[in-house]
This record gives C-alpha cells, sequence and structure tokens, in this order.
C-alpha cells in the first residue's frame, strides 16, 4: 500500500470523521481530506436542536476544537461534490474546482423523506436533519406561526415538537400508526411515550395520515388536511417521516446503488477503491438477524467509520457489529434498549417481561427466549449499563440471574429511587423462579429513597 | 412568565435599590470625642489633631466627608512617607470607624426597617421569583434559553450584574468607609448573634448566606426530580447557614474564639497566621480543640474523604465558595471556557497559588517558632500580597464578580490552593471517577457545555473512557444533562478507573491491541 496515497472522505458526519480519525491513528503517513458543504468542522448532528432551544450555541456541537485537524493532518475542504469521475478518479465540484483521489469515502449521511405530498415544497414546510435545515427552522419559526403540524411519528418529530415547544409554539402531531414509533417500541413503551407528549400538551393524533398541504398567499404553507378530511390551519409543517441516503448525485452512474450505496462487509462498493459507509451505505445483505441493510443511527456510523478505518490502514477486518444498543430522548424521558426488542413479536416464541412504575414515567422491559434466556430490554426513564446488558446478552444469561443482578446494571445517579428493587419483586411475582432481591442501601434508607 | 415572577423581580430591584442608596443617606458630624473612641490609644492624640479642623463640620455625604478625611489625614502623613519617617507614619486606616462612628442617617436610627426594605424585600422577591419556576411543567431540567438569555450568555445584563459585583467587592475590601449605612443596618442582628456590633464582614457574611439559600431554593425547582442535586444544594445550605454563618458568631457571644469549622488550610489561608495561633493557644480546650480539629481535617479529613468520595465532598457539598458557585453562580456555569489551552493555564495558575500558599504558611510558622527571629515582620508583608492577591482579589473581586463573564468556578478552578491539593489527592488517590455508559454518547455536547468546570466531559465520554480530572468538583451536572443516560458519578475500585486506551463497545469488528 503505498504510504502516501490520497483518501478522500465525503461528508464529516460522526462515519466520515470516524473513518478519518481511526485511519490517522494508524497511519502517519497517508494523506487525508474530508469533503463538506454543511459545515466546515465536524459537529454532533444530534445536538442541532438543542441549538435552537439556547442549551448551546452551535459551537458547542463540534467535538473537536478547531485546531484539532490541522494537528492531526486532516484536510477539511468546504463545498458540495457534483459529479465523481470514478475511472478518472477525480472529484468535481459545484464550485468547478476538482481533487484527485486514491481511495474515496462516500459518507453523505441521509435526507429528510418526502413522500410527494402535495404542497410539501411550499415555505415554512421542511425537515430537520441538516446544519441547514436548522437555519431554515429559526427563520421558519421567527414570527407568525401560530400553530405547527409534524407528520410522521420518530424521533425527530418529537424532538421538533420539543424545539417548537421552546418557542410556545402549539404542535399538532401526525401519527399514521396507532402508537408513537410504534415500528420500534412496544405497545406498552409507545402509550407511556403518547401520554408524556400529551402531558406536554403536544396535540397527538394517532391513526391520522397527512392528505395534503394548503398553500397561502406567497407559496407559504396555510394548512394542512388530513386524509381524515379535517383541515389544520398551521404556518409551520414538519415533516419527519424518516430519512432517506443522501445519494442523489451518485444515481446513474456506474456505482451499484439501490436504496443506498451498495455494501459488502469490508464496506466495499462495486467499484474498486470506492467504499461507503453510515446513513448511505446499504449492506447487500444484513449485518445480523436483528439489523437493517441500511444502519441510520449515530452509534452505526461510528462502527462503519471506525471499521473502515481500520480496513484502509490495511488490516483484515470486516463489519460484525456486536449486541445492538440505542437510546434517545423523548421530552423529559430518557429511553435505552439492549439487545433485541421488536415492536412485536411471537408469543409463543418469545417471553416478555414488562413492569411500569405506578407513576406511569418509568417502566422496564426484557424479552426472552423459551428457555427463558435474556433476548434483549427497553427501559425508559431510568438509566442502565450497557456493560452490564452487553455482556449479559452476549453470554444469554437466564433471565432470573440479570434480575437478580439488577441492582449491579443500575446507571441512575446516587440517592435515585431504587427502581431495580421494584422490577425485581414484579419478576418473581410473574416468573417466580430463584431471584434475589436486592435490599435497600444505607444511603437509601437514610434518604428515604422510594419508589 | 407568572405575575408574581414579575413581581418578584420587580421587588428584588426594590430591595436591591434600596441597599445600593443607602451609602447616599444622612449626614457626617466628626467630633473629639468620637475621634478619641475610635482610634488605638497611640494615636489618639495625634489623630485628633489631625481632624480637628473637621471637628463640628456637617458634611452631607459620605464623598465629602471621607475626601475631607482623606486631605487632613494624608496633610499629615504623605510629607512623613517622603521624608521616611517611617516610625512617625500612621499606617491605620481610621475612615471606616471614623465614618461609622460619625454618621447620622435613617438607616442608623431605623435599621431593622431599612433591613426589611433592602434585604427583606429582595428575598422575598427572589423567592416569588424562584418558586412558581417550572410549576407547570412536568419534572426535568430545563436549560431552555439559557444562550438566548442577555443574563446568562454575555449580554447587557449580564455585564451590569458582573459590574455591580466587581464594585461590591472593591467597596467591601478597600472602601468600606462608603458602606457604613449597610453596617449600621446590620448591628442589631449581629448583637443578637454575637453580642458584637456588625463589620461590614459581618454585612458581607449575612448577604452571603442570604445568597445561597435563596438561590438555592432556585436550584430545588430546577432540578425537580433530581435527588442528587436537591441533596447537594440542601447540603451547601446548611453547611454555610450553621457553620460559616451562625455558629461563628455564636461561639463569639459564648466568649470563644470565631472559627468556622468547615473551613480548611490552604483555603483558609490564614490559619497558621501568628494571630490565630495565638488565639488558639490562648483560648483554652475550646481554642485546642480548634487548633488540632483544623490539622486533623488537612492530614486526615481530606485525604480520607477524597479517597472514598472524590473532592465532591467538600467542593460541591461542605465549601462556602462552592455553595455560592453552585447556587448564585449555577446561572452561568456554562461560561466557563472549555479550550485546552484555558487546561493549561488552570494548572499552571492553580499550582503556583498551592505553591505559594504553602510556602507562606512553611515560612510563617518556621518564623513563629523561632520566635519572631528568622524574617521578623517580613512575614506580614507576605501576609499583605497574599490577602491582597489571592485573597481579596482573586477570590472576592475575579471568583465571583466574573461569574457573568467566564462562569461560575473561576476561583475554584483556577484559584484555589484546597482545590488543587483535594484534586492531586482525587486525580491520584481516590475512587471516584466519572463513567462513561458504553457506547451510548452522541457527542451531542451537553456535557461539556454545562460543565462549569471548563472540563471537556464529551472528550471522554465519547471515546467511551471514564473520566478522572483533579479540577472535576463532582457537581454532577454532565450526568443531569446527559439526554442519553452515559454519565454517571461513581466510587469505586481504584483498578482500571485510568484507562487511556478504552473500547467503545458495540462494534465487534476490530479488537483493539490485538
Amino acid at each position: 500500500m503505498s504510504s502516501n496515497r490520497h483518501v478522500v472522505i465525503i461528508g464529516n458526519g460522526i462515519a466520515g470523521i470516524t473513518c478519518a480519525r481511526q485511519l490517522r491513528k494508524l497511519d502517519e503517513q497517508v494523506r487525508i481530506t474530508v469533503i463538506s458543504g454543511e459545515s466546515t468542522y465536524f459537529f454532533s448532528r444530534t445536538a442541532l436542536m438543542y441549538v435552537f432551544m439556547g442549551h448551546m450555541k452551535f459551537e458547542h456541537t463540534q467535538p473537536y476544537e478547531n485546531w484539532f485537524w490541522e494537528k492531526n493532518r486532516i484536510e477539511l475542504k468546504e463545498g458540495w461534490v457534483k459529479t465523481i469521475d470514478f475511472t478518472a478518479k477525480n472529484l468535481l465540484f459545484q464550485s468547478g474546482e476538482n481533487t484527485n483521489y486514491d481511495e474515496l469515502v462516500i459518507a453523505t449521511g441521509s435526507k429528510p423523506n418526502k413522500f410527494g405530498w402535495p404542497g410539501q415544497d411550499l415555505q415554512g414546510v421542511q425537515g430537520l436533519y441538516s446544519k441547514q435545515d436548522l437555519e431554515l427552522m429559526e427563520e421558519n419559526t421567527q414570527e407568525g406561526v401560530q400553530r405547527a403540524v409534524i407528520v410522521g411519528g420518530g424521533l425527530i418529530g418529537i424532538e421538533m415538537s420539543e424545539m417548537l415547544a421552546y418557542k410556545k409554539i402549539p404542535v399538532t402531531f401526525l401519527v399514521r400508526e396507532t402508537g408513537f414509533w410504534d415500528n420500534v417500541l412496544p405497545k406498552e413503551e409507545s402509550e407511556l411515550v403518547g401520554r408524556h407528549m400529551r402531558e406536554h400538551h403536544i396535540d397527538l393524533r394517532l391513526n391520522e395520515e397527512l392528505d395534503e398541504i394548503i398553500s397561502g398567499p406567497n407559496a407559504r404553507v396555510k394548512a394542512v388536511r388530513t386524509k381524515g378530511g379535517e383541515e389544520i390551519l398551521c404556518q409551520f409543517v414538519g415533516l419527519t417521516a424518516g430519512v432517506t441516503p443522501s445519494i442523489d448525485f451518485l444515481r446513474n452512474t456506474e456505482l451499484e446503488v439501490n436504496r443506498g450505496v451498495k455494501v459488502d462487509f469490508g464496506f466495499q462498493t462495486n467499484i474498486p477503491n470506492v467504499y461507503s459507509i453510515g446513513d448511505c451505505a446499504e449492506f447487500h445483505e444484513v449485518p445480523a438477524p436483528d439489523r437493517k441493510s441500511v444502519e441510520q443511527v449515530w452509534y452505526t456510523g461510528r462502527m462503519h467509520g471506525e471499521t473502515l478505518g481500520y480496513i484502509l490502514a490495511g488490516k483484515k477486518v470486516s463489519y460484525k457489529p456486536g449486541v445492538w444498543f440505542n437510546s434517545a430522548k423523548f421530552l423529559d424521558i430518557e429511553y435505552q434498549t439492549y439487545g433485541t426488542v421488536p415492536a412485536k413479536w411471537d408469543s409463543e416464541k418469545i417471553k416478555s417481561f414488562y413492569w411500569e412504575h405506578a407513576g406511569g414515567k418509568v417502566c422496564f422491559r426484557m424479552l426472552m427466549d423459551p428457555q427463558g434466556r435474556i433476548l434483549g430490554i427497553n427501559n425508559l426513564g431510568f438509566r442502565l449499563r450497557h456493560e452490564f446488558f452487553d455482556l449479559a446478552i452476549r453470554e444469554k444469561w437466564d433471565g432470573a440471574k440479570v434480575i437478580s443482578k439488577l441492582d449491579k446494571a443500575n446507571f441512575d445517579p446516587e440517592f435515585f429511587a431504587p427502581f431495580y428493587i421494584e422490577i425485581q419483586k414484579a419478576y418473581k411475582g410473574q416468573f417466580g423462579g430463584d431471584v434475589k432481591i436486592s435490599k435497600k442501601t444505607f444511603i437509601q434508607k437514610l434518604f428515604g429513597a422510594s419508589v | 412568565m407568572k405575575v408574581i415572577q414579575k413581581l418578584g423581580i420587580l421587588l428584588f430591584l426594590v430591595g436591591l435599590t434600596v441597599f445600593t442608596a443607602m451609602p447616599f443617606l444622612g449626614n457626617y458630624t466628626l467630633t473629639e470625642d468620637l475621634v478619641l473612641a475610635n482610634t488605638k490609644d497611640i494615636h489618639q492624640e495625634k489623630m485628633a489633631e489631625i481632624l480637628s479642623p473637621m471637628f463640628g463640620e456637617t458634611y452631607t455625604s459620605n464623598f465629602s466627608f471621607i475626601a475631607a478625611f482623606k486631605e487632613n489625614f494624608n496633610s499629615y502623613n504623605d510629607p512623613l512617607k517622603e521624608e521616611s519617617k517611617w516610625d512617625e507614619v500612621i499606617w491605620d486606616d481610621y475612615s471606616f470607624p471614623l465614618a461609622q462612628a460619625s454618621v447620622a442617617s435613617p438607616v442608623r436610627d431605623n435599621p431593622w426597617l431599612f433591613m426589611v426594605l433592602s434585604l427583606g424585600i429582595a428575598i422575598l422577591g427572589g423567592l416569588m421569583y424562584n418558586l412558581p419556576k417550572y410549576r407547570e411543567e412536568p419534572a426535568g431540567i430545563k436549560n431552555n434559553g439559557i444562550f438566548h438569555s442577555s443574563m446568562k450568555n454575555r449580554g447587557w445584563m449580564g455585564m451590569i450584574t458582573g459590574a455591580y459585583l466587581i464594585l461590591f467587592y472593591i467597596i467591601l475590601y478597600w472602601f468600606p468607609a462608603y458602606i457604613v449605612n449597610q453596617v449600621w443596618m446590620m448591628t442589631p442582628l449581629s448583637m443578637i448573634l454575637s453580642g458584637n456590633p456588625a463589620s461590614q464582614w459581618f454585612l458581607y457574611g449575612t448577604i452571603y448566606t442570604l445568597a445561597i439559600t435563596v438561590m438555592g431554593v432556585r436550584m430545588f425547582r430546577k432540578y425537580r426530580g433530581n435527588k442528587y442535586q436537591q441533596l447537594r444544594t440542601a447540603s451547601v445550605m446548611f453547611f454555610q447557614t450553621a457553620f460559616a454563618f451562625l455558629i461563628p458568631e455564636i461561639l463569639v457571644l459564648l466568649n470563644q474564639p470565631y472559627f468556622d469549622f468547615k473551613n480548611i488550610w490552604p483555603l483558609d489561608y490564614d490559619f497558621f497566621y501568628d494571630y490565630q495561633i495565638d488565639t488558639f493557644l490562648s483560648s483554652g480546650g475550646v481554642g485546642m480543640f480548634m487548633l488540632i480539629w483544623g490539622i486533623l481535617l488537612i492530614v486526615i479529613g481530606v485525604p480520607a474523604f477524597t479517597y472514598f468520595f472524590g473532592k465532591r465532598w467538600y467542593c460541591s457539598w461542605v465549601c462556602g465558595c462552592g455553595g455560592l458557585a453552585e447556587t448564585l453562580g449555577d446561572p452561568y456555569r456554562q461560561l466557563s471556557d472549555k479550550s485546552l489551552k484555558a487546561w493549561k493555564f488552570e494548572r499552571v495558575i492553580i499550582h503556583s497559588v498551592l505553591v505559594l500558599a504553602v510556602v507562606m504558611t512553611a515560612l510563617t510558622i518556621a518564623n513563629y517558632f523561632s520566635g519572631f527571629a528568622l524574617l521578623g515582620s517580613a512575614t506580614n508583608q507576605l501576609h499583605s500580597f497574599y490577602g491582597f492577591a489571592i485573597g481579596s482579589v482573586f477570590a472576592g473581586v475575579v471568583g465571583t464578580g466574573f461569574y457573568p463573564f467566564m462562569g461560575n468556578r473561576v476561583w475554584c478552578r483556577f484559584g484555589c490552593p484546597l482545590a488543587a491539593y483535594l484534586g492531586m489527592v482525587q486525580r491520584f488517590k481516590s475512587r471516584f471517577r466519572i463513567t462513561t455508559n458504553g457506547g451510548q454518547c452522541i457527542s451531542c455536547g451537553n456535557c461539556s457545555t454545562h460543565c462549569e468546570m471548563g472540563i471537556d466531559v464529551r472528550w471522554y465520554a465519547q471515546r467511551g473512557q471514564e473520566i478522572v480530572r483533579s479540577s472535576c468538583v463532582g457537581c454532577g451536572v454532565c450526568s443531569s444533562v446527559c439526554p442519553r443516560g452515559v454519565l454517571n458519578l461513581e466510587n469505586g475500585p481504584e483498578k482500571n478507573r485510568i484507562n487511556e486506551m478504552p473500547i467503545i463497545i458495540g462494534n465487534d469488528s476490530i479488537k483493539i491491541h490485538a
């Protein structure tokens, strides 16, 4: 492998940047360039909402100080790539400039889904993915918005409603399905989140679908009409029905694409020396039975980048994700999941244990195989330890063993209510078996920590 | 904002205005009797002679009174200084006691009334503003709008607040003669607590304690549903009110030395000064207990507690400076500088202050035991320098006055020698760390942004590393504001606490170090 080769990465999101950093760690010589039209410096996309709400400034979302890139000799190039000449190994920018590469990494991420709704391109209608989207949303909500409508029941939708709530803009939230995010969350969890949204005065409409976005004067949104025929007056519409790989400029080239750029487990595309990672990559087959061929999560982007960094440094590795995990925050309620917990399951083949706190804001679910071995968990409203469940699920611990050791899995701050004791009691009541119930610690007794 | 909160702000401003207007009230009339009563025996005659042109004259403002005092006093002192007649120069500053004695003002006549009108109204307003906060919202930490706020993001309100605080400290430390009315206002309360008239320090201690209390209530509201934050806030409120404020005053009432049982050298930099040692040694069993208690805290308390709990046991649960920073200063925590450069400055400055404090104290003790043969009165100069530069300018003016500019822990982070000592124990011999929850970090930056010590928490969290930093005061806010449940303050085995090459859980593709 030539040591002064030039690796060019299109996209400075978590996948592209992790790849660049990992490669630099392993290879002192290689020339690395990261291209982005969105922003010069890497920032955390997931934090855009906090900038809107004034929790942070945009610069706070940048995980590395600006000198970091020069120090690590990672060249940053601002610009949008227009076309790629795969034969000449050359990129043409929209500005007319061009750049040669020896190896190319496509990490262009996603863009919000638009399903061809009438009026989807009106002013005041937008998704939320990029820095530019954030700026647009600030502009769109500057003044005169009496009501906003959010379409699509996922994570970005609830983030957007929280952002609008900061500006005291009432939100109507249209969800096509019967529950919030119910293609991911089981019924009880979905209902818990739905209740919490309503507690925050979000007008959550389940089983309600967008039919048309109606234009007012100046091509600005005036209202939306639902499939049920209701017309909701609004001055802002958030389209948050998922995201799709952002690879329009790669379609109709010799690069093999489907929904995303087709890659193998070495992130190799059909063209030699061209790779793709992150949201925009699509595996030929799923990386694991509980995973999808397009993985659009922060953590998978990071793992893709990390793995490709090794590959580009000449290590013989391929993508092999471990136990699944994810997290989110629904307004005030945190959510974590470890292992496999689908939205629905066959109760013949899978046993489910579910506990919910009387307050209705904290819950725990564990799925087990017919032998009672842990498959995965969901927890909302309290925190559990990644390391613990990574091990328990990997080693297929018996459910009773997991529950008995739940105090070790607790990741809530000191003095917090020991929910794990209630969970242990509930599990013992439901499944019996050899479950050890933890005692309250001295400190918990002293400060009257109760559930 | 609710009406009651708006009214609260209005009342607070009224109270603040009354407080601020007090120095402009009253007349000042000096007499020979007052001079004789308020100067040292050796200066009585001379001072009476120097100030005789002022006797019987009524000055309508503190400015004119103090100007006249200075004019007369300097016309005596300055020539002597020029002629280097150091023995004849009067070094004592009598402006404060004489202004206090000379003033005739409505405040002096009605101290309780003015206390109600200033402090009372301000407290009421503060509580009316703080108590209804977040009332109609579900529990959860809301940092909404912090960076859109003029007060909390170095806007004009922040600038004015900072300027006011700085001015207050400058007057308190170096020009107390201007605030004799406020001191008179505190006198009845001081008489009740300690049986002595108030000093400007009693005024300061009272305001300090009230600030912690009222803003502590704000913390209870802001961190609803977070037991850790609430308990540690209750703790600093308790230690300030009981240990720093009430107990020392009551000790004086009982004819014992004034002593704050939770103040630890070298933050308590005069603990080993000769006059302190003399006080301890001349106060029988109680004095001896205080001396031994203070030394035990330094040599056993600090290392032992810090080993088990990290320096947070002191900095964010007990300390008075920490108490003010965590309550009054909480709205400004996000203004701390997170850059690597700031961290480099921090390490140099704070350890320099520690070295200075240790050297000064060592010289003081050596000098004391040599019967002042070693350095004579040279340690006094050292004490004045340290007291001025570190005790007053750094800890006071910069430490608190700069809240709205550089965040609420400027002193604790860059200056406090005790924090440096605690920090060394925490870094090298402690069970405390902030645990990162596997691979769950999304690099959002809330933790770093809201870290008052300017620690780039995210740097560690996003690489799956535990956070072990000498400066961490364990306030727990990084954990509180983390949207993904990634950070947790824990005490645990020292093994693997510091791991420079962490592995992020979840990716089996690579075996790092394999």
